[in-house]
């Protein structure tokens, strides 16, 4: 009996000990904020802004990184924290309906009122509730190196002498299959980088590629609206321009440097070394991709010769389409910590943009091009220049429609039916179907 | 001393105790109740009854799962405690080389499962390269890769419960029944495994409960493809948490029905062995 006792007297405090959670203090003065980062590419970048805004102002910077590919779920376990991340990113609409309730309202700050394109912020009724601070584009990228000496082939078929001169699918196809005939003339082993298909590793399809038909199918339903709220508010899709993503799938598949069948085995490092070396003239990837080819060891690409074509896909707009462009990295204040606190964050977001020192480690160190009006310098990077050209110039760019795709389910079905249907154990109406049915079970 | 003992013994027990609480009670409830509610951090839960449960059922990845675990479960577990089993008797015959042969089959043990994953994956595929196709081309690839991955990791950690089980038995046993003429295939039948039984209990429960949990293996290996067509449970359950937007109570609550249905098979088994076990 009295053991009984002593144990349930031991429970009890255990009980105790665990089940109650300290409130938050509330300092009136902030020393730290807690800033969780999504690139880990920067995160050492980011270790150097924070001890200059630290030397400015007093106010330490803790800067925590997610490693690549679990942002979610860091998120989820240091938000339940008592110390918990000031500073987050979303991802763009999906992630906000995620964590709608620990986003602050950001409308009365200067990170709103700076953005250059208010139209690019995450908004719901009046509220601002994510700042978009990168702004990037992907489409084909090619070695000019390549097409030139294409160009100057004197076997070669088509009467095109510039890349700018392709200017829809059927000129893309035509030179891409004609540059496949004479890949031993010009040294490579296929035209495209290999469609890396692997898990994890085919994001360039099942979300870039993909953006492209379902941004003119959001587009020819409602015009007059942003195709991510389109999608966002679809329960179901008719995926009518899928045709035409099979159009240029398949130009991918067919004249590429590794047999469609192997393509399970393909990452996305594999198709970038590819392209560094010059085994292939072209590769689908945003600008964030000069870092990684530049990176590859034995590189040959030069800077001034790698560019950007949009992703035609065959549809009467290719004449005037130019590349995508949008972002998926916004930053958000976490609402549920006390107003210093929020304050604190907004007061180092604000800091890293319109300060003469945040601005040089944005331009030089983290490479973002940031949408604001404060920011008038441009990063050095050759692929952040050609979106800049296409930002700039007349065509008419493709918003990032994947933003609305329902979740990371939903594209991973899409991309393991595009991995079956290349290596040939499945037709492409069976990606067509099996991305319908997905996209109307996650809407659910 | 014994006395002294008696009485504190509770302060002694305290830090298993917490560390218990802490690392296995507290999760196991708020597990169970996040189960039942709509959450998205383990804060801010708002409760709503079974729907989560009738949405995890209804879900067709999670059925196709539970069927792709159980018979993957029911291969490797005979695979890898007979090829084990066999093993252990070939390497208690006293045969030249045992104690290399031993270390050598119980090396992938000591490798931890994404690695050996991996590994697997580079010769999985680099083998089927040669005929043209990878491990994704089809789920029967799949399937017999994670067969050979599991035989490949576990079979060494099987055989030593075995070879410890059979060193166990009294030579006498085995000396009188050659005196009464037994053949090698009788002692094998009568004498050695009736009296292995307590490690083939351990080892049938330990496999059967390590391929129904497997993780980091499906998920270095297949991930799932094609289409989650080789998606055993754990990972869909992951899957669901951490890929769907809103479905982190239905994971928990798959969670919940994967851990009864664990529960169910281990308890089961291990009555039907327990009987068989000579005292």
């Amino acid at each position: 009996m009295k053991k009984l006792k002593i144990l349930s007297v031991l429970f009890a405090g255990i009980l105790a000990l665990s089940g109650c959670s300290g409130q938050p203090e509330d300092n009136k003065t902030v020393k730290e904020i807690y800033y969780l980062n999504f690139k880990p590419e920067i995160s050492e970048a980011y270790q150097d802004v924070a001890k200059a805004y630290e030397k400015e102002t007093g106010v330490r910077v803790k800067i925590v990184t997610a490693a690549s590919g679990t942002y979610e779920q860091t998120l989820k376990s240091e938000v339940a924290k008592k110390d918990a991340p000031v500073i987050f990113q979303l991802n763009g609409p999906v992630g906000f309906s995620a964590w709608k309730n620990y986003c602050a309202d950001l409308r009365n700050t200067a990170l709103y009122t700076n953005l250059s394109d208010k139209e690019l912020a995450i908004t719901e009724g009046d509220g601002v509730f994510g700042i978009p601070y990168a702004v990037e584009g992907y489409g084909i990228i090619y070695n000019d190196a390549i097409l030139q000496k294409y160009f100057a082939l004197p076997q070669k078929s088509t009467d095109y002498t510039s890349a700018r001169d392709i200017t829809d699918f059927s000129a893309l196809r035509a030179v891409v299959e004609d540059m496949q005939k004479n890949k031993d003339a010009l040294g490579i082993q296929g035209v495209f980088a290999s469609t890396s298909l692997s898990s994890g590793e085919q994001w360039r399809w099942q979300s870039h590629l993909a953006t492209v038909p379902f941004y003119y199918e959001f587009k020819q339903e409602k015009p007059e609206q942003s195709t991510i709220v389109t999608a966002l508010n679809s329960k179901e899709i008719s995926f009518a321009y899928n045709e035409n993503m099979k159009n240029i799938f398949d130009l991918y598949l067919n004249n590429s440097v590794s047999d469609p069948k192997t393509l399970g085995t393909k990452s996305v490092a594999d198709s970038m070394a590819e392209f560094a070396l010059e085994r292939c003239a072209m590769v689908q990837n945003g600008d964030w991709a000069w870092s990684q080819v530049s990176g590859v060891s034995g590189n040959k690409v030069k800077e001034e010769n790698i560019k950007f074509l949009p992703i035609y896909i065959g549809t009467p707009n290719d004449a005037k389409q130019g590349i995508c462009i949008g972002t998926e990295s916004y930053f958000a204040i976490n609402s549920q910590l006390s107003d210093e606190m929020q304050k604190a964050g907004i007061a180092f977001l604000e800091w890293l943009f319109t300060s003469e020192t945040g601005k040089s480690f944005v331009i030089n160190q983290l490479g973002f091009n940031a949408p604001f009006s404060t920011m008038t310098e441009l990063p050095a990077d050759p692929l952040s220049r050609e979106v800049a050209y296409y930002l700039n110039s007349e065509k008419l760019n493709i918003e990032w429609t994947f933003a609305g795709f329902p979740s990371e389910d939903f594209k991973n079905v899409l991309g393991d039916a595009l991995l079956q249907y290349a290596q040939g154990t499945k037709d492409w109406n069976y990606v067509v179907t099996s991305t319908q049915e997905s996209w109307k079970t996650q809407k659910k | 001393m014994s006395k002294l003992l008696k009485r504190y013994y509770p302060l002694f027990l305290l830090p298993t105790l917490i560390a218990f609480f802490i690392a296995f009670f507290i999760p196991l409830i708020m597990g169970i109740y996040l189960s039942f509610t709509e959450f998205t951090t383990v804060t801010d839960a708002e409760f709503i009854g079974f729907q989560n449960y009738i949405l995890a059922f209804e879900n067709q990845d999670f059925l196709n799962a539970l069927w792709f675990t159980l018979r993957f479960t029911a291969v490797s577990v005979i695979s890898v405690n007979l090829i084990a089993f066999f093993l252990a008797l070939a390497l208690t015959k006293k045969l030249p080389g045992t104690n290399i042969f031993r270390t050598i089959f119980f090396m992938p043990n000591l490798i931890g499962g994404i690695v050996l994953g991996y590994i697997g994956l580079l010769i999985i595929n680099g083998i089927l390269l040669r005929f043209g196709v990878t491990l994704t081309y089809s789920p029967a690839y799949g399937f017999w890769g994670l067969i050979f991955l599991m035989n490949w990791q576990m079979i060494g950690y099987m055989m030593v419960i075995y070879i410890a089980g059979i060193q166990n038995i009294p030579p006498e046993l085995i000396e009188a029944a050659h005196i009464d003429g037994a053949n090698n295939l009788r002692i094998l039948r009568h004498i050695t495994i009736p009296l292995v039984m307590p490690s083939v209990t351990i080892c049938l429960f330990l496999t059967l409960t390590n391929s129904f949990k497997l993780f980091d293996q499906n998920l270095a290996l297949t991930n799932g493809a094609p289409a989650k067509q080789t998606q055993m449970l754990a990972l869909d359950i992951y899957n669901t948490f951490y890929g769907t937007i809103g479905a982190e109570g239905i994971g928990q609550a798959k969670a919940v029905i994967f851990a009864i249905i664990l529960l169910i098979i281990g308890c089961v088994q291990l009555y039907f062995t327990r009987r068989k076990e000579l005292d």
